[in-house]
């Protein structure tokens, strides 16, 4: 059977919890912390970020294009009971980073910065308190899917921990073990 | 145009098969379809292979529909090449529960490895 994901043996440390405050390294004051999406203003602000993200940054087909395919996409995200956070910076998102929950009690990753704000250390601190987060609530199993040819981001998922899952397809997937108790 | 739609039973294949269908009757297209095990997918071959069957026939269309033996990817290539179609049509992959394609082993390898083109069909909706 092909596509047979392995996750790492020993469960990784403990990563910190949000909210994070960081001076990001072009000088910006950068919140990152849990969002509910409780606020429509928040929601306002998500997708207002995905509205103007760079095509180029799309991977296997998200986000998608055009505000109300994108509205419908982060109303999905948000409404199954996964985790996720964002990068504030003042009013402005500056990145996401979500937990979906799928069939097993595992959760897929995905992480999307906005280009603006791109290169400045924000997608480290999202993955830590995205999985800081996550572990804290007892999560077990991340697993995320990343174009092989995109080397900055697969060298991202490997610095907080992430090993190499399945390799057999033209995106690799990579997994991470956050708690013993599970799987 | 002469087109071989590869089915194996997984969702996206069965969206193939429609729009083929639909194209075929728009168009006069020549429809040959390709069933295949995928093991990806829990629906048996022979059920496939009716099941195409009637589709076809709803649609007022020649029933052309075979069952490949061996490994799928390379017998829908071997057809397509040996028979001179124009084009392989495949499904174009499922989504994760984030909404990311996947593309299934068979698109894969037939993508890879095939001369003739291939059209991969998404399914709108997803």
């Amino acid at each position: 059977m092909p596509g047979e994901r392995v996750y790492p043996e020993d469960a990784a440390g403990s990563f910190p919890t949000p909210p994070l405050r960081i001076t990001d390294s072009d000088g910006r004051e950068i919140t990152v912390d849990a969002f509910t999406g409780d606020a429509d203003a928040e929601i306002d602000a998500l997708v207002a970020m995905y509205d103007d993200f760079d095509p180029e940054d799309r991977a296997q087909g998200v986000p998608p294009v055009g505000e109300s395919r994108i509205r419908e996409w982060v109303a999905s995200l948000l409404e199954q009971d996964g985790f996720d956070v964002v990068a504030w910076h003042g009013e402005e998102i500056a990145g996401h980073a979500t937990l979906v929950p799928d069939d097993d009690a595992t959760y897929e990753l995905a992480i999307f910065v906005h280009q603006t704000y791109q290169g400045a250390g924000i997608g480290t601190e999202l993955i830590n308190a995205l999985l800081g987060h996550a572990q804290a609530s007892g999560a077990a199993l991340v697993w995320l899917s990343v174009e092989r040819w995109n080397r900055p981001a697969v060298a991202l998922y490997e610095k907080v921990g992430f090993e190499t899952a399945s390799a057999e397809s033209f995106e690799m997937e990579m997994a991470i073990r956050l708690n013993d108790d599970t799987g | 145009m002469k087109v071989l739609v590869g089915i194996g039973g997984a969702d996206d294949s069965l969206v193939a098969l429609e729009e083929s269908v639909r194209r075929a009757v728009d168009t006069g297209d020549s429809l040959t379809v390709g069933v295949v095990a995928n093991p990806e997918s829990n629906r048996d071959p022979s059920a496939l292979v009716d099941a195409a069957t009637a589709a076809l026939a709803d649609a007022g269309l020649p029933t052309d529909v075979r069952e490949l033996s061996g490994d799928p990817g390379s017998a829908l290539v071997e057809v397509a090449e040996s028979e001179d179609f124009d084009q392989i049509v495949l499904g174009g992959g499922k989504r994760s529960p984030m909404g990311k394609i996947k593309l299934g082993h068979i698109a894969e390898f037939v993508l890879l490895n095939s001369r003739t083109s291939v059209k991969l069909v998404r399914d709108d909706a997803g």
